[in-house]
């Protein structure tokens, strides 16, 4: 128990009772943490938390005011400020976690893959997998006049931009979308046609024939080993190391009209992400436990603790350890960078979502207006000034930019600097490039 | 009945052999049948759920859905008691802010942990009730209305057929953003939620009753009308003394009907919507995948059904009731 009083300078919530959405994926779990474990409470926040049947109810709710924030895909804030999609002007004062999603292919697509994939001395295929070993599959499926259909959560979801970024890579041609022209389909020029599935329905799809292949959140992939229905083959920390997933958003008049509730809903979060991470992971069994509730993600303990507690299953018996499959605090998990913003402006960009050309520093001027790493430092300060998170474990708030050195660890080892947009968007051999509109 | 033969020796009258005969017939018709026909019902149930393999585990059985509603239970409890952990720690942080800011007014807010089985029971029962209320509110006076008179029924005729047939479904976005637009206010009475619901309900469930009312209203014996023109009664008197007593019975049925789809569209809606209620329990558990979803989801069936039936006969009551009254 943590007294209010104790940060006299920061103020009462000026909204105490909260109610905030979900979707039934792992990653919520700060937000389920930070309920459980009192740290809602102790900030004087009296909230609600209320799953959500897809990414489109929870955002208009956020919207419309029927809830006050959520569990959001990091692409959500952005295109819903920039308009893509319903137009509001949604913040984040917080990022959830890292990591975290994965691919996975039905049993078929993955006996046909297999031939094209190298193996180590113990017969194990070598990871990364490339989309390399998925072309000549998706080609014969081309010829024989087939479409291979893969599955993705939403439009402006971080699954859409992995999936397409696995699959450029590995040469297929994901599609493009051309608002402008009234296609949102994102299925123009498409080689692999990618389409919307709510995550918990992506195993049944799967096992229905619907889709060959997804792109989503645990507990869906392992779900899909645990059934024998589908084989992950990569997961996103491969794709591009300690990528941002999810993001916590409100609606930038929410933060202001109560900006004490938004501090401290934000402490709260961040405590939560703290206690998942702490003591290398020692909490996380017990956190399993808590999603499991049914009124949480709520599906097998086993399932969910595959993923979150260090290791992933690719091929049944497959199991290897990822200890960074889910990052919620390390690395400064949590800190909302522009960078990270503007990675997610480019792919809408490079897919054709954003129809026409910007200046790098539209790019910089749309992740400011989202992403606010100033309500993340406030919060931050008080935490460390109350003694319960030491400074060490924050960015030095001084000398931040907001944007992380040039990143390296992408699967087809493209460098990505964040204050270069342009540059980067022209570096892929797949996408479109300056100048270029459908 | 093979003891009929080892009665014969018993000093019963051939009478009274008879009539006892015919009360256990009777009788059996009451309560045997069904209990056979429910006992088959469960044999083949057993039996074709363990044939079904689903890829969250077998179907499940009359056993596994036993042990759900025991489990359902268990949890109802438990999350009493963490609300009343939750209400004694509000209290003392209440007291504790209260002792440092005098001028404070500590409110007592509601518990914010998750809806039991039991609460979503009464949740989409409060709602039902309310939307289908409001149905009837309104229908039945223009049911009456549109009886009485021909050119109103041929005014509004073709618009309630137009939108009879309309799935609840297709009205709820519409709903859901009228509202969302209309009912804007910073400390709402009751939950958007409840408001979207209700009103989906109200939408899908006015229709039979109207068409009902007006054709009750519409059917009533020449000869009642006579009488009532040669009273020179007036027209309020009319209604109620005869259009009213007349129509009953067909309003009630307008209302059976009514409730019945009223009941069939809630559980839609809140699945779709997220609207708290026996729905979204159904789609939380359907997403949630686990080894237990299914048996929970068949749980709740039951539930559903057994409600519906409960309203079904709850309409037919208060329509005995209403009828006897009359006479």
């Amino acid at each position: 128990m943590v007294s209010i009083g104790a940060q006299a300078e920061l103020g009462y919530p000026e909204k105490e009772e909260l109610k905030f959405g979900f979707i039934k994926l792992t990653d919520m779990a700060p937000i389920a943490i930070a309920y459980e474990k009192g740290y809602f409470e102790d900030e004087g926040l009296y909230v609600t938390i209320e799953a959500q049947a897809n990414w489109k109810v929870l955002l208009d709710g956020v919207i419309d005011g029927r809830l006050d924030g959520a569990h959001m895909l990091a692409g959500q804030p952005i295109a819903a400020t920039i308009g893509y999609g319903t137009e509001a002007h949604i913040i984040t004062p917080f990022s959830m976690d890292l990591n975290g999603n994965a691919i996975t292919v039905s049993n078929d697509v993955w006996a046909k893959m297999k031939p094209n994939i190298a193996k180590q001395a113990d017969g194990k295929p070598v990871h990364p997998i490339k989309a390399d070993a998925l072309k000549p599959v998706v080609d014969s499926y081309t010829q024989a006049g087939k479409p291979f259909n893969m599955g993705m959560v939403f439009p402006v979801s971080t699954h859409n931009y992995e999936l397409r970024y696995w699959l450029a890579a590995g040469g297929i041609h994901p599609g493009y979308y051309a608002p402008h022209k009234g296609d949102t389909s994102g299925q123009i020029d498409a080689q692999a046609l990618l389409s919307v599935t709510p995550p918990p329905q992506m195993p049944s799809t799967l096992e229905a024939g619907t889709i060959y292949g997804y792109c989503v959140g645990e507990p869906w992939n392992q779900q899909a080993v645990f059934k024998g229905i589908g084989v992950p083959v990569v997961t996103d920390y491969e794709i591009w190391k300690d990528n941002p997933e999810k993001v916590f958003g409100i609606t930038a008049e929410f933060a202001e009209k109560y900006p004490n509730t938004t501090i401290r809903l934000t402490r709260a979060l961040i405590r939560a992400a703290k206690w998942l991470d702490d003591n290398n992971n020692a909490n996380r069994p017990e956190a399993v436990k808590i999603l499991s509730q049914s009124n949480y993600v709520g599906a097998d303990y086993d399932v969910i603790a595959n993923s979150m507690t260090g290791t992933f299953e690719y091929e049944k018996g497959d199991k290897r350890s990822v200890p960074d499959f889910n990052v919620f605090f390390r690395h400064n998990a949590t800190y909302p960078y522009y960078s990270d913003a503007i990675w997610y402006l480019t792919q809408m960009r490079r897919w054709g979502q954003i129809a026409d050309d910007k200046p790098d520093t539209w790019y910089k001027d749309v992740a400011a207006k989202v992403y606010r790493p100033d309500i993340y430092a406030k919060a931050a300060k008080s935490l460390i000034a109350d003694k319960l998170i030491s400074a060490e474990s924050f960015p030095n708030f001084e000398t931040e930019t907001g944007f992380k050195q040039p990143q390296t660890h992408f699967i087809d080892d493209i460098v990505y600097d964040g204050s270069k947009p342009n540059a980067y968007i022209n570096s892929f051999a797949i996408g479109l490039k300056q100048g270029e509109r459908l | 009945m093979s003891s009929i033969s080892s009665l014969e020796n018993a000093e019963l009258s051939k009478g009274k052999l008879q009539s006892m005969f015919a009360q256990i017939l009777a009788s059996s018709k009451v309560l045997l049948l069904p209990l056979v026909g429910i006992s088959c019902f469960l044999l083949v149930w057993a039996i074709t759920a363990n044939s079904i393999n689903t890829s969250l585990g077998k179907f499940p059985g009359p056993v596994a859905v036993l042990t759900q509603f025991d489990n359902l239970y268990q949890e109802h409890v438990t999350e009493r008691q963490k609300a009343q952990a939750f209400y004694e720690r509000q209290h003392k942080r209440n007291a504790d802010r209260v002792a440092k800011d005098p001028s404070y007014q500590a409110k007592v807010r509601p518990y914010t942990g998750k809806e039991t089985f039991w609460d979503q029971i009464v949740t989409s029962l409060i709602t039902v009730m309310s939307g289908f209320g409001l149905a009837a509110f309104l229908a039945i006076p223009l049911g009456i209305l549109m009886g009485l008179n021909a050119s109103v029924q041929a005014a509004i005729n073709p618009i309630i057929q137009l939108f009879k047939p309309v799935s609840p479904l297709a009205w709820l976005p519409l709903v859901t953003m009228v509202v969302s637009g209309v009912y804007v206010s910073a400390d709402p009475i009751v939950a958007k939620s409840f408001i979207n619901s209700m009103l989906t309900v109200t939408l899908c469930s006015v229709w039979p009753m109207i068409i009902n009312t007006a054709i009750g209203v519409s059917r009533i014996d020449q000869d009642l009308l006579n009488v009532s023109q040669v009273l020179r009664l007036s027209t309020w008197t009319h209604i109620k003394k005869i259009v009213l007593p007349a129509s009953v019975p067909m309003i009630f049925t307008g209302m059976r009907l009514s409730l019945g789809v009223a009941w069939m569209v809630l559980i839609a809606a809140e699945m779709l919507a997220q609207n708290p209620g026996l729905g979204k329990f159904v789609w939380d558990e359907f997403q949630n995948g686990s080894s237990e979803s299914l048996s929970r989801i068949m749980a709740a069936v039951l539930v559903i059904g057994f409600i519906g039936f409960l309203l079904d006969r709850g309409v037919l009551a208060v329509q005995r009731w209403a009828s006897w009254e009359k006479h």
